[in-house]
């Protein structure tokens, strides 16, 4: 009724298919009826629909059962009203089901494996499968605990597939076979004892050394708080009254339907290419004291926490392209008159930005997200989020290094969203503090990052006279040889006399005979040898160039472009890489968004390369700035060059292969069109000579990457020993801010490219990570390899 | 990420309304001085890196763009919009990207947020071509600031045709 008459004749396969997945993912959307009656008239459409279009039914609902978690109670009390008027369907939907189920857990999509078995034990309650039935599958998945030489992963998986389907089922489970349970809950509880846990400190937001007095939970591994819900879930009676369920609205029907038996369920085994998700910590930073107004939060040890934040994460990542449909669907979570919303949503948000090792999404997403929440809720968000920030802000000496980072980058864009307007005086007491200290160095770094997003007298206008000690320099170039009271210096000259020639856009050529004339002070006898490092020449030519290209960032690209075969030349060693880091430095030390792009610049144009970076950054000209932000930004720039750089070149290998093969398959097909074949090989050379020429390509990257890796891990080393040795003979403590900043820096390599390092862990092992090394050192490595082990 | 998306191969697939994506999609505007057909526009703002950036302040610099734009990837390039005239800034930009995916990132992201105060508009380019960083309007600068009527402090105060009044 009311349809467009378009076509009066059948409509094409894909526009049914188009109309029945809308009809059901928007079931309940902009209705003046109750969901429950949509439900039934939407049982009504797809019931008559079965004889014709029984397989699209079951695929869209397997896919919604999959990839609509946030909506789980709705569909299964759908599927639960189709089984009622449809024994088969139900059976062949649970069937559709499990082979879904089967498929994830090979592919390795184990969250959305987890949202199958959610599904399917709330369809117990919709009496469509038969509870004992979901036991026994639970019972195979507990056992996966008594394994033996299976990643803990693996475990941790099995254990949260079925702990965390409990707050849906849990109560019906106990009701129908709780001596089973009480098995369960009892092999759960070991489990959980004799785990290992001592990569949990790693993940952790906050160092649990100085315990909060709110978070109990806070930095918990997730399995353990979990447990710590399901335990008082029990000790409740399994009730549980947040959960939307339609599906009590049409008991008396549902418990006519006839139910299926799940077929025993055995897990996939263990091979070499599964990859289980990654361990994580709770986050939590609100509780019930936090929002004295409204309606109170759900405890940390409640179940109701536990739904929540599952449902607002499902609903993050379902709509995480759209961002008004995103802040839109947080807003309406259902229940939010009960439950103070606007601090679970903030909370959720901030767990995923500060998520180690990395936020599920990049983080851009999650500032401009908020910016949506607060245009949605302008009386009521931003208070929450100003809240946050202050709460964010006192707990900065034990947040993790990365987290600071995060922080950072997020409160800084934010408030060049709002006109830079902050409280600045309400932090007046990091003004008291060492400079080094996490408060007034977050300060520092703020402020350093508002100023890239605008001026710097805009900084110096927007906060109180007594921030200026931690105001951002103004962001000038230091032209070494620019002032008349330098004549004296060696070079000058020559520097004069390339600022007039680069002025008369003097060549390449011309730029090497004025260099010529450069003495070097580290050669006592002449050496004719032709370019050797010469630090002076280096020096003369990259200020003088530097200096004439200040203007901004196009102009010194340019300058880079222009003379590139002037920086080749003198870059060419080692040393050479190095010295031209250092000149880069000493001239734009004032600007460390300037540094940041010319290295990333003279990276591309293969001017430096990585490893030179990365000695660069621990030399001790750096020392000083060690610690600031952008060094480290401008190391895993580097680090994400080299690891980019590399499937690069892998994957122009395995296209050339797969060329290969197919012609290799053209030839095998037709005798004739010989031509064809031949003609593309006198284009590229023939394929097989271009492949030996790539696999060395991929062979030389790789071990550049490794030796990139190595040298950091050397580097870290070697600081990391120097700092301990030194407070240990001097007696003092060892865990200074710089100490802090450095191990966490330490363990931010390892978690933000884990993937590539696992492949380096025998060397590093046998190598660089010993048991002689400083126990310290060696907990770090050890922590990394008990993440996936 | 640690666990590779493979949508496809889980019998499934995806739903229409999970893809959804509309601030990467592309607008209605087709650049009237385009070179080709509108399938070769389209085309080419199919699979572009580069975004065309508007409502920028005159005084924005290529510094703030690459902080701002820097957050959705690495940036391959910055190119100013000039007055055709004065070689000044006159309020637009390019931002290229290395990948296409960190263009949509900007898209989605950056997009109708603020910089320097004004909320900043992106849109797919079909990409740069010498002569594309001047300005079209009459004076030199900007089509939309030749002929608009309110006073905009960083965009040169009135419009054009009223300073000319």
């Amino acid at each position: 009724a009311g349809q467009p008459h378009k076509r009066r004749r059948t409509s094409e396969p894909s526009e049914i298919e188009e109309r029945l997945e809308s009809l059901i993912c928007r079931v309940g959307e902009k209705s003046n009826s109750s969901l429950e009656s949509n439900l039934e008239g939407l049982a009504g459409v797809l019931e008559a629909d079965l004889p014709n279009y029984k397989s699209k039914i079951l695929r869209i609902l397997c896919t919604v059962a999959r990839l609509l978690p946030e909506k789980l109670t709705v569909y299964t009390t759908l599927v639960g009203l189709l089984n009622a008027r449809n024994y088969n369907f139900g059976g062949e939907f649970v069937e559709a089901m499990i082979r879904q189920l089967k498929e994830c857990l090979k592919v390795n999509m184990y969250n959305e494996a987890v949202h199958l078995v959610r599904f399917l034990s709330d369809l117990v309650n919709c009496h469509v499968i038969a509870a004992p039935s979901m036991v026994a599958m639970f019972e195979n998945f507990v056992s996966v605990t008594q394994e033996e030489d299976v990643p803990q992963v693996r475990c941790d998986w099995y254990m949260f597939a079925f702990l965390s389907s409990l707050p849906w089922v849990g109560k019906e489970l106990y009701e129908k076979k709780d001596a089973e349970m009480d098995r369960l809950l009892s092999q759960t509880e070991s489990y959980l004892k004799r785990r290992q846990k001592i990569h949990v400190p790693m993940l952790q937001v906050w160092t649990a050394d100085k315990p909060h007095p709110q978070e109990e939970v806070s930095g918990l591994y997730y399995l353990d708080c979990l447990w710590s819900q399901i335990q008082k879930l029990k000790k409740d009676r399994w009730q549980e009254r947040h959960i939307l369920r339609p599906y009590l609205a049409f008991d008396s029907i549902l418990c006519e339907a006839l139910q299926h038996n799940l077929p025993p369920f055995t897990p996939p085994p263990h091979t070499e290419d599964s990859v289980y998700p990654m361990p994580r910590v709770i986050f939590r930073m609100f509780d019930y004291t936090d929002d004295p107004e409204g309606p109170v939060m759900p405890g940390s040890h409640s179940v109701e926490r536990f739904v929540i934040e599952e449902n607002l994460h499902c609903i993050i990542k379902s709509h995480w392209k759209e961002r008004k449909t995103c802040a839109a669907q947080l807003l309406s979570y259902p229940g939010n008159n009960k439950i103070p919303l606007n601090y679970h949503i903030v909370e959720v948000i901030f767990a995923e930005l500060f998520q180690l090792p990395s936020p599920p999404h990049i983080e851009v997403m999650y500032t401009t997200l908020l910016i949506e929440l607060c245009k949605l809720q302008p009386g009521s968000l931003p208070q929450v989020l100003a809240q946050a920030t202050e709460m964010l802000y006192m707990r900065l000496d034990t947040m993790n290094t990365t987290c600071v980072d995060r922080f950072i980058n997020w409160f800084s864009h934010h408030l060049s969203n709002f006109q830079f307007r902050w409280s600045w005086e309400d932090w007046s007491d990091c003004l008291t503090q060492d400079l080094e200290k996490p408060k007034p160095k977050f300060v520092r770094e703020v402020l350093e990052k508002c100023m890239r997003l605008s001026y710097h007298q805009r900084i110096i206008d927007i906060v109180p006279a007594s921030f200026s000690v931690l105001s951002p320099a103004n962001p000038v170039c230091i032209y070494k040889y620019g002032d008349e009271s330098n004549r004296s210096l060696p070079g000058y000259t020559v520097a004069l006399c390339l600022t007039i020639a680069i002025k008369n856009k003097a060549s390449n050529d011309e730029i090497f005979s004025i260099l010529k004339d450069v003495p070097n002070p580290n050669q006592d006898d002449d050496d004719d040898e032709g370019f050797t490092f010469n630090p002076l020449k280096i020096e003369v030519f990259v200020q003088t160039l530097l200096h004439l290209a200040a203007k901004s960032f196009s102009h010194s690209f340019s300058a880079l472009a222009k003379f590139h075969e002037v920086f080749k030349t003198l870059a060419e060693s080692d040393e050479g890489k190095l010295h031209v880091l250092r000149v880069v430095y000493e001239v734009w030390k004032n600007h460390p968004q300037m540094i940041a792009v010319l290295v990333d610049k003279m990276i591309r144009t293969q001017i430096v390369d990585c490893a030179a970076v990365a000695n660069w950054i621990f030399s001790s000209e750096l020392a000083h700035d060690f610690t600031r932000f952008y060094i480290w930004e401008i190391l895993h720039s580097t680090i994400r060059k080299m690891n980019k750089h590399v499937l690069k070149i892998h994957k122009e290998l395995e296209e050339t292969k797969a060329r290969l093969a197919r012609q290799h398959k053209r030839r095998d097909s037709d005798d004739d069109d010989d031509d064809d074949d031949r003609s593309s090989d006198r284009e590229d050379g023939p394929l097989e000579e271009q492949i030996e020429r790539l696999q060395e390509k991929v062979e030389s990257a790789q071990s550049e990457q490794k030796n990139l890796f190595l040298v950091i891990f050397q580097r870290f080393i070697m600081l990391l020993t120097e700092h301990l040795v030194r407070c240990e003979t001097g007696g003092i403590d060892v865990f200074t801010p710089w100490y802090k900043s450095c191990i966490e820096r330490l363990q931010q390599i390892f978690l933000q490219h884990h993937q590539i390092i696992q492949q380096y862990m025998v060397t590093l092992e046998n190598l660089l990570f010993t048991a002689e090394l400083d126990h310290h050192i060696l907990a770090v490595f050890q922590q990394f390899c008990a993440l996936q082990a | 990420l640690s666990v590779p998306r493979r949508a496809a191969m889980c019998s499934g697939g995806t739903l229409s309304i999970l893809r959804s994506d509309s601030y990467a999609d592309l607008s209605q505007y087709r650049d009237q001085h385009f070179r080709g057909t509108r399938y070769d526009q389209e085309r080419l703002l199919r699979k572009s890196c580069t975004l065309y950036v508007g409502n920028l302040s005159f005084y924005t610099t290529e510094e703030q763009i690459h902080e701002l734009f820097g957050k959705s990837g690495d940036i391959k390039k910055v190119i100013m919009g000039l007055d055709k005239v004065k070689k000044t800034a006159c309020g637009f930009c390019f931002v290229e990207y290395y990948a296409r995916g960190d263009a949509e990132n900007a898209m989605r992201y950056i997009n109708g947020t603020r910089l320097d105060d004004r909320i900043i508009r992106t849109d797919w380019d079909a990409g740069f071509k010498e002569g594309r960083q001047y300005g079209r309007g009459r004076s030199g600068g900007q089509v939309r600031d030749e002929y608009r009527q309110d006073y905009d402090a960083g965009r040169g105060g009135y419009g054009k045709t009223v300073q000319c009044q």
